[in-house]
């Protein structure tokens, strides 16, 4: 039992902005009262739900291959054993217990991987038991999936559906993602979707018919979250006009678009870009179907990881290091490179900016959520940074005087005045992520919900404030005490279990018979071996 | 009682195709099983003999070898725990928190087998793709350094060269096969191309048939020095450059002779040029079951694929200096833990006699020259015999290991939690 008095609280679903008020925990949720118990005098502080991260790649084998690519990237950021905790190493990549530790000590307590190939599902469970004190699941890659082409070419919707729930109750994953659909499974013959209206080569669809497709699955499915979609053409000049068809596509289906920074790019290909974020923003703006997060790009040394193959060589052939590409048979692909983001450089600079130009320009944070793409903008340790660009006008203005003059010039973030509240940064780094996700108990503090919470000292530098929180509470216990784990624990696997037609089953076997090379039965994820925590959130 | 789709976790194909045949507590049957992968099956069915725990050779239980091996650890300054590659990997995520108690230096079999390959990923990266995409799509199949019809009996059948696959309708006639080794071995035989090239001349071949895939020219002589014609390098480069999907297979030909990581770098590096002209990926041969396994959980762990040291407190990598050979024969290991792996049969001479001179704690299901030297003994169930789990196919692809037949004895993941509580109590942490 554990009581907060005396805090102010910012609990945005409950409508709760800044006011002090009690708050009482109970068998790891919020409840109406508690009698006994430890009392935490937040007197002066700021109490928010703890964070959630919607969109991030810490769990699979695209993250683990990178893990084995940057061993100079380990050696900068060594982090020790503790009486607590387990070693390990951070910085771009970190090692799966100091992703949970470095999650938690930032206040965050629940964190999405974006895209998990459903053939390497174990192995993301598998590093989900090794990742302490957050909650967290997956998203599994659907849109190069050769199975679901050919259902969507052959008009089979209903069929369709039936696998899709099947292959989620496989691999016990959370959601339903696309990954430059079509594009990578040109990838497999080094070609890639320019459009979304290419044909998919052998497979008769195009990019927007997967698109269509899945967003009308998940939703009949009634699946808690909606498409996930990282749209065709990442990271080339005059991309925004792919992002603009995508969102067009869905015509009033549930969408979310994912680090639409890296979509946002005006010009021509092959061309230096310039930003298209008004355009793209508006049309955000007007159509409450559509849900972002952003993929801030942050000054430095990263490493890039997709399950976007082509895009991968792009910035292989770039800037010529090291490169990993992955296909996955049926299913998927991935690539990993190194990348320095540099604030003198022109593209990188853009960069920056669009990321900043979305979170601005967006009017209703509810439907934005905060990301880095983690770690493919930046490490999710700077969130801290951006919200304080977001929420301090002169410190973004400092920021501006570093970096590419000519680059910044064409963008409108020298023109915008806005600063967040602590309110609305609640909204984007937690009320918002889980309402898009559909977590009813996560994201606020009203009775019911987890006792996720985070207590900040106030301060005026806001970086400061949002990397140290003086607690950190996971499940009612308090695991973070002045920036340090007190306490390691394990938190639960989130996985949904829509119902599907088992006659689907038949011909997903003589698919696999023929196509895979990993047996029908051995296929699906032991729900009792690989999930120590489990719990299935359930479809409304 | 019949079992189907079992794994055969023997070597790095990790075929989940098995039917087992179980008469009488035995296994009798081992239904689509390679030789290997039969004689693995069958061996086991053997009845036990061993105690579960033996001291200095002497009978004891479990408790009283749980003590024995706890207080060899706790009182050593510079243990070493190594194998783990035919052992599951949640055997292998304790071993690396054993490890990172003890302080001490944790290798696996990856350091003699491919561990140039992972220096190779770590140096330039690696295009590479699962074996059903080999099956699905490959025209052209190279195996380099590399024996299958030996080492990886149903590799050729089951995955790479005879299935039929989605852009290969016709399987084997739709494949170009070339092999390419110092000597000629019975892989020559499906082969449809065979090249024989000189003894340590990987290095300058690779490097060679970059250069053609770059666009420059190669003289005679410099063929004639890798012991091929000019023609033979130019027909290959130009297969290479070709085809419509590319795999080349690297075996240990390629990472355990001169040159090693350079090797394999200059091999990933030709794979890398070819994707200008071709699709193309490479994949070492992994030989034992879950060899791949225990770079992943090294590598979710610690950071790094083999050759790891706690002796700071947190991870450091450096091959030649926290690797089993080199811990060893240099004589600072002061105790070993080996896990279903026999180095004092397998690791050079003054290597394996340092194990003989230090305590040396071994789980093995077999009787092994390392359980003969050992200070304490335990026999443990085999992961995917008697004992469930986790392994990592060659192409990284996990797959749950079935139990087929009842043991008495527990499981190394069993024995290593014991061994891990007990080795905290004693160093209090």
């Amino acid at each position: 039992m554990l009581k907060i008095i005396n805090g102010e609280i910012y609990d945005p679903v409950n409508n709760i902005n800044g006011e002090v008020r009690e708050i009482y925990v109970d068998k790891g949720q919020i409840t109406a009262s508690v009698a006994g118990g430890r009392t935490i005098d937040a007197a002066g502080m700021v109490v928010m739900p703890g964070g959630v991260d919607m969109h991030c790649h810490i769990a699979g084998p695209k993250v683990n291959t990178a893990r084995k690519m940057r061993p100079e990237d380990h050696r900068l950021d060594p982090a020790p054993r503790t009486p607590f905790t387990r070693s390990g190493v951070g910085k771009t990549v970190p090692t799966t217990f100091v992703t949970g530790y470095r999650y938690a000590a930032m206040g965050y307590t629940t964190a999405f991987d974006a895209a998990v190939p459903p053939m390497a599902a174990r192995h993301a469970h598998e590093e989900f038991s090794d990742t302490p004190i957050i909650d967290k699941g997956f998203f599994v890659l659907m849109g190069n999936n050769e199975f679901i082409m050919r259902q969507i070419a052959a008009g089979e919707h209903e069929k369709l559906r039936h696998y899709v729930a099947w292959l989620l109750q496989a691999s016990k994953g959370y959601g339903v993602k696309l990954v430059n659909p079509g594009g990578v499974e040109m990838w497999k013959s080094l070609g890639n979707a320019r459009s979304i209206d290419d044909e998919v080569t052998g497979f008769g669809v195009t990019p927007r018919q997967i698109i269509e497709s899945l967003a009308e699955v998940c939703m009949e499915l009634r699946l808690p979250h909606c498409a996930h979609i990282h749209c065709n053409n990442l990271g080339v000049a005059g991309n925004w006009q792919t992002t603009m068809d995508t969102m067009k596509a869905l015509d009033g289906r549930r969408g979310h678009l994912a680090h639409v920074q890296f979509h946002s790019y005006g010009g021509r290909p092959g061309k230096l870009f310039t930003s298209r974020v008004q355009e793209l923003a508006e049309y955000v703006n007007t159509h409450p179907n559509l849900t972002v997060d952003i993929g801030q790009v942050l000054f430095g040394d990263t490493t890039s990881m997709t399950g976007d193959g082509p895009l991968a060589y792009m910035l292989h052939q770039i800037s010529g290091r090291k490169w990993v590409n992955v296909d996955v048979e049926n299913e998927e692909g991935c690539g990993i490179v190194p990348v320095e983001y540099k604030d003198k450089n022109y593209v990188h600079t853009t960069q920056w900016a669009i990321g900043l130009e979305w979170f601005l320009l967006i009017r209703d944070p509810w439907r934005i959520a905060l990301s880095t793409d983690h770690p493919n903008g930046a490490s999710f340790i700077a969130y801290p940074r951006i919200i304080r660009l977001l929420m301090d006008r002169e410190y973004r203005r400092e920021m501006l005087k570093h970096v590419n003059p000519k680059a910044i010039a064409k963008t409108t973030l020298p023109d915008q005045d806005r600063e967040y509240s602590l309110y609305e940064i609640a909204i984007i780094t937690r009320a918002a992520p889980a309402r898009i996700l559909g977590l009813k108990n996560k994201g606020h503090l009203g009775v019911g919900a987890d006792a996720d919470i985070t207590i900040y000292d106030k301060n005026e530098d806001k970086e400061k404030m949002f990397s140290s929180p003086r607690y950190v509470i996971k499940e009612g216990e308090v695991l973070v005490e002045d920036g340090h784990i007190r306490q390691e624990t394990y938190g639960r696997t989130l996985y949904v279990s829509p119902q599907y037609d088992p006659a689907v089953e038949k011909d997903i076997r003589e698919y696999f018979d023929r196509y895979y090379t990993i047996q029908f039965e051995n296929y699906p994820v032991q729900l009792e071996n690989y999930l120590p925590r489990p719990e299935e959130v359930a479809i409304d | 009682m019949q079992f189907d789709n079992v794994v055969c976790a023997f070597c790095g194909c990790d075929c989940d195709d098995i039917s087992v045949t179980v008469e009488n507590g035995r296994i009798t049957q081992a239904r689509n099983a390679c030789v290997l992968g039969k004689t693995w099956f069958l061996s086991h069915s053997a009845p036990a003999h061993l105690p579960v725990a033996r001291i200095e050779g002497k009978t004891a239980s479990l408790e009283q070898g749980i003590e024995a091996a706890a207080r060899y650890l706790a009182q050593s300054r510079y243990p070493l725990i190594y194998g783990l590659s035919s052992t599951s990997c949640e055997a292998q995520r304790k071993s690396v928190e054993l490890a990172e108690v003890l302080g001490g230096c944790i290798d696996c079999c990856t350091s003699v087998c491919h561990g140039p390959s992972g220096m190779a990923l770590q140096g330039v990266g690696e295009p590479t793709c699962t074996l059903g995409e080999v099956k699905n799509r490959a025209d052209l199949v190279i195996y380099w350094g590399s024996n299958p019809a030996e080492s990886h009996p149903r590799h050729m059948t089951r995955y790479a060269v005879t299935p039929k696959g989605m852009f290969v309708p016709e399987g084997r006639k739709g494949r170009t096969v070339v092999l390419v080794d110092v000597r000629r071995t019975p892989s020559a035989r499906t082969a449809d191309i065979f090249l024989q090239i000189r003894p340590g001349k990987d290095f300058e071949a690779l490097w060679a048939l970059q250069a053609l895939a770059n666009g420059r020219e190669l003289d005679k002589a410099g063929a004639a020095e890798i012991g091929l014609t000019l023609e033979q390098l130019n027909d290959l480069a130009d297969r290479m450059m070709h085809c419509k999907f590319g795999v080349l297979f690297v075996g240990q030909g390629l990472t355990q002779t001169r040159g090693k990581h350079f090797n394999t770098s200059a091999a990933f590096l030709l794979v890398r040029a070819l994707n200008r002209h071709a699709k193309f990926a490479l994949m070492p041969m992994r030989g034992h079951g879950n060899v791949a396994g225990v770079d992943n959980v090294l590598a979710w762990q610690t950071g790094y694929p083999f050759g790891v040291n706690f002796s700071m407190g947190y991870p450091r990598f450096n091959p030649g200096e926290y690797t089993v050979v080199d811990v060893l024969s240099r004589g600072e290991a002061d105790a070993a833990l080996i896990v279903a792996s026999d180095p004092a049969a397998s690791l050079p001479g003054k290597a394996a006699r340092r194990l003989a001179e230090i305590p040396t704690i071994t789980l093995d299901a077999h009787e092994s020259e390392t359980t003969k030297i050992a200070k304490v003994a335990f026999a443990t169930a085999t992961a995917g015999i008697h004992a469930e789990g986790t392994v990592y196919r060659m192409d990284n692809i996990p797959i749950r290991l079935r139990k087929v037949l009842p043991s008495n004895y527990p499981s190394d993941e069993e024995v290593l939690s014991l061994l891990l509580a007990r080795v905290k109590e004693l160093k209090a942490c």
